[in-house]
């Protein structure tokens, strides 16, 4: 099979679910000629013409809120965030119409629209480009949540997306995008709220979203020299999510390592503790859950500072022995 | 013939070589981040203004020390005008300690409070409400400080904008709202950002005067901004003030330039405004071309010392990282 970058993952699943349906466009700032802050519209204006990529000036509010109106009434908008910050100001269309219509209005009406934005650090743009905030999106009913960390998860999650009727936040890690992964040509679609397993294991479960994905595997390779075998979990949907998958996966090995990239206090990461805590599995546990997030400080400019506000590989591993040297 | 020098009246024409060197700074400055920054010696990403150095030195230079300005994510120029050391800031940019923000801001988030300098900032329009807000300690505390608040033509399209205009002007804040129209927000045309010619006419819907000055002439500059600067301080409340300019280099690194032609480029390029305020000094007998080269390279110079002070000055370390997140 042919190798995508994530980048171009997300693209080809624009770009082909905007052939097969007139009424999906997208709207952005810098989406046109420019091909968007990080290039993922490249080219896409030129095939579907200013009317369908449609360069908005900077006004996020604007944005969002036009997008909530056109979804409403039978379009189904793709909007670019420039950066997942600038959610603060899309924020009020988010939380407090987009989510909240169908059920305000009892049921009427919908809101199909996806909000695609790129989120992490570790491209040294400082405090007010590289956050992860995905935990407060999380939090709100009505809104789902994507974080895919593969090229394929990538293109069959924006599918998905696409074809919701309810707003969802999908979320693009700025590392993840030159990452590859074998994607089919022909679109498919990743039913939301169906964790992978992306690599099987028996000592301890590690649930990882988006670029801490890779660190986990990374880790994971290295703990094997060690023999210790673990099993990595990417829900890939925060809302909905699949516990299913991941109590299956501590009944098994009895050990939970929880890694995000955002910070920890407050984290998504709680979340997914909690679930264990309060399921079946909790029995099966042979050391506390551990969780991994970043540290409570903005991301900081400088390289090294920047790396090590959030986990490392280095710190999966630590983790990971911790958990497993627990008596 | 008439004279090429049209100062504010409060100004003594014996200052002007002080604006030439800055200027000159200010370019030096930029420069040698392009450079350092295409061979990977600064990380991140940094915004210039080279093209647009007349519209910062000009808006600072009819201020007074205790006055204060917010400024934005192109905003070397301001911070140099305001008086910023330009080794402070070339540390900031690699990531040192001694940098204004002890490395972890990097170039959107230069501040030096305590000389009146609000801060860059890497959210488009971030700046609007915060000058307000400083205008209205100085009303309250009755400190006679006047606030410059420098912004872009697509930072005009923001809510923000709107918002903080209308309380600015409700409230008559001794605020002055600079923008420095540079023709683009990242790829959009400020031509196809708004419906309109200038954003200075969007001072009419505030009850404010708005006035555009040629951008690339320093006193024009000068001009517009004293006028605006003297009802603020007078308690008349707030302007915009619009400076016509244009930026030589890419929107920030990675800028393939695609929604501008080459020949608007040298059209403007042929507007430095460096060399035309050089002519007219040279031309008033404020300057000798020999006293011209000897300012360039004393300006230069400050520029290639403060890479050697950036140099040889310490990285912060991980203890570094949780400080100063509280008072
Ligand atoms: C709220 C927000 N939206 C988008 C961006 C990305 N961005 C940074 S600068 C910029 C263009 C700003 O244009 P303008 O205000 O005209 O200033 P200029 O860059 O031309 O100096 C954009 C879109 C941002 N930093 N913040």
């Amino acid at each position: 099979m042919r190798e995508l970058t994530y980048l171009e993952a997300v693209r080809e699943a624009m770009s082909q679910e905007m052939r097969q349906n007139e009424d999906v466009f997208i709207l952005g700032e810098d989406i046109g000629v420019y091909g968007g802050a990080f290039g993922v519209t490249r080219g896409m204006i030129e095939e579907f013409g200013p009317e369908r990529i449609r360069n908005t000036p900077i006004s996020e509010a604007a944005i969002s809120g036009t997008a909530v109106g056109a979804a409403l009434t039978g379009m189904r908008p793709i909007l670019e965030l420039q950066f997942s910050d600038f959610m603060t100001i899309a924020m009020d269309n988010m939380v407090n119409q987009a989510a909240k219509i169908r059920y305000m209005y009892g049921g009427k009406g919908k809101v199909p629209m996806v909000l695609r934005t790129p989120a992490g650090s570790g491209t040294g743009a400082a405090a007010q480009h590289s956050q992860s905030l995905e935990a407060w999106m999380a939090h709100v009913p009505g809104l789902k949540v994507v974080q895919p960390s593969t090229a394929y998860d990538a293109k069959g999650l924006l599918k998905a997306a696409i074809d919701e009727d309810n707003p969802v936040i999908f979320y693009e890690h700025k590392l993840c995008y030159k990452t590859k992964s074998d994607v089919p040509e022909e679109l498919y679609s990743i039913p939301l709220g169906q964790a992978d397993i992306k690599r099987q294991g028996s000592d301890v479960t590690i649930v990882a979203t988006a670029i801490m994905v890779h660190k986990s595997l990374e880790a994971a390779l290295e703990l094997e020299k060690e023999g210790i075998s673990v099993e990595v979990i990417d829900p890939r949907t925060l809302v909905p999510l699949d516990t299913d998958t991941i109590i299956e996966s501590v009944k098994k090995t009895s050990r939970l390592v929880v890694v995000h990239e955002a910070v920890k206090r407050g984290g998504f990461g709680g979340e997914i503790a909690s679930v264990i805590a309060e399921s079946e599995a909790f029995d099966y546990l042979d050391a506390p859950i551990k969780r991994l997030g970043g540290k409570a400080v903005p991301i900081p400019y400088n390289p090294e500072l920047e790396k090590s506000a959030i986990p490392s590989v280095e710190d999966i591993v630590a983790a990971v022995k911790e958990t497993l040297n627990h008596r | 013939m008439t004279s090429l020098i049209n100062l504010p009246a409060h100004l003594k024409r014996d200052d002007l070589t002080d604006l030439l060197k800055q200027m000159w700074q200010i370019r030096f400055f930029e420069e040698k981040v392009d450079e350092f920054f295409a061979k990977g010696m600064i990380h991140g990403t940094t915004h210039l203004a080279v093209g647009q150095e007349a519209s910062a030195v000009g808006s600072i230079a009819v201020l007074e020390e205790r006055d204060k300005i917010t400024s934005t994510h192109r905003g070397h120029g301001h911070c140099i005008a305001k008086g910023a050391e330009v080794n402070r800031m070339m540390a900031e940019l690699f990531g040192r300690t001694t940098g204004y923000c002890k490395g972890k801001g990097g170039s959107m988030h230069i501040a030096d409070v305590e000389k009146g300098n609000l801060g860059a900032n890497g959210i488009v329009g971030g700046g609007f409400a915060i000058a307000a807000g400083a205008a209205l300690t100085s009303q309250m505390k009755n400190e006679g400080y006047v606030v410059l608040c420098f912004f872009g033509d697509g930072a005009s399209n923001e809510g923000s904008f709107h918002e903080a205009l209308n309380l600015a002007s409700i409230w008559k804040l001794p605020v002055v709202f600079v923008c420095e129209n540079n023709q683009y927000g990242m790829s959009g045309p400020a031509k196809e950002m708004m419906n309109i010619e200038d954003v200075a006419a969007r001072a009419e819907s505030y009850g404010i005067p708005g006035k555009v000055v040629d951008g690339n002439d320093v006193f024009d500059v000068m001009n517009g901004v004293s006028e605006a600067v003297d009802r603020a301080r007078t308690g008349q409340g707030p302007s915009i003030v619009e400076a016509k300019t244009y930026r030589w280099k890419g929107h920030s690194k990675s800028d393939a330039k695609k929604y501008r032609t080459r020949e608007e480029e040298q059209k403007w390029r042929a507007k430095d405004p460096i060399a035309r305020l050089r002519d007219a000094l040279i031309q008033e007998g404020l300057l000798t071309e020999e006293g011209a080269t000897e300012i360039k390279a004393a300006a230069k110079k400050e520029i290639e010392d403060s890479v050697e002070f950036s140099k040889q000055s310490p990285m912060p370390t991980i203890d570094d990282l949780m400080e100063d997140i509280y008072a």
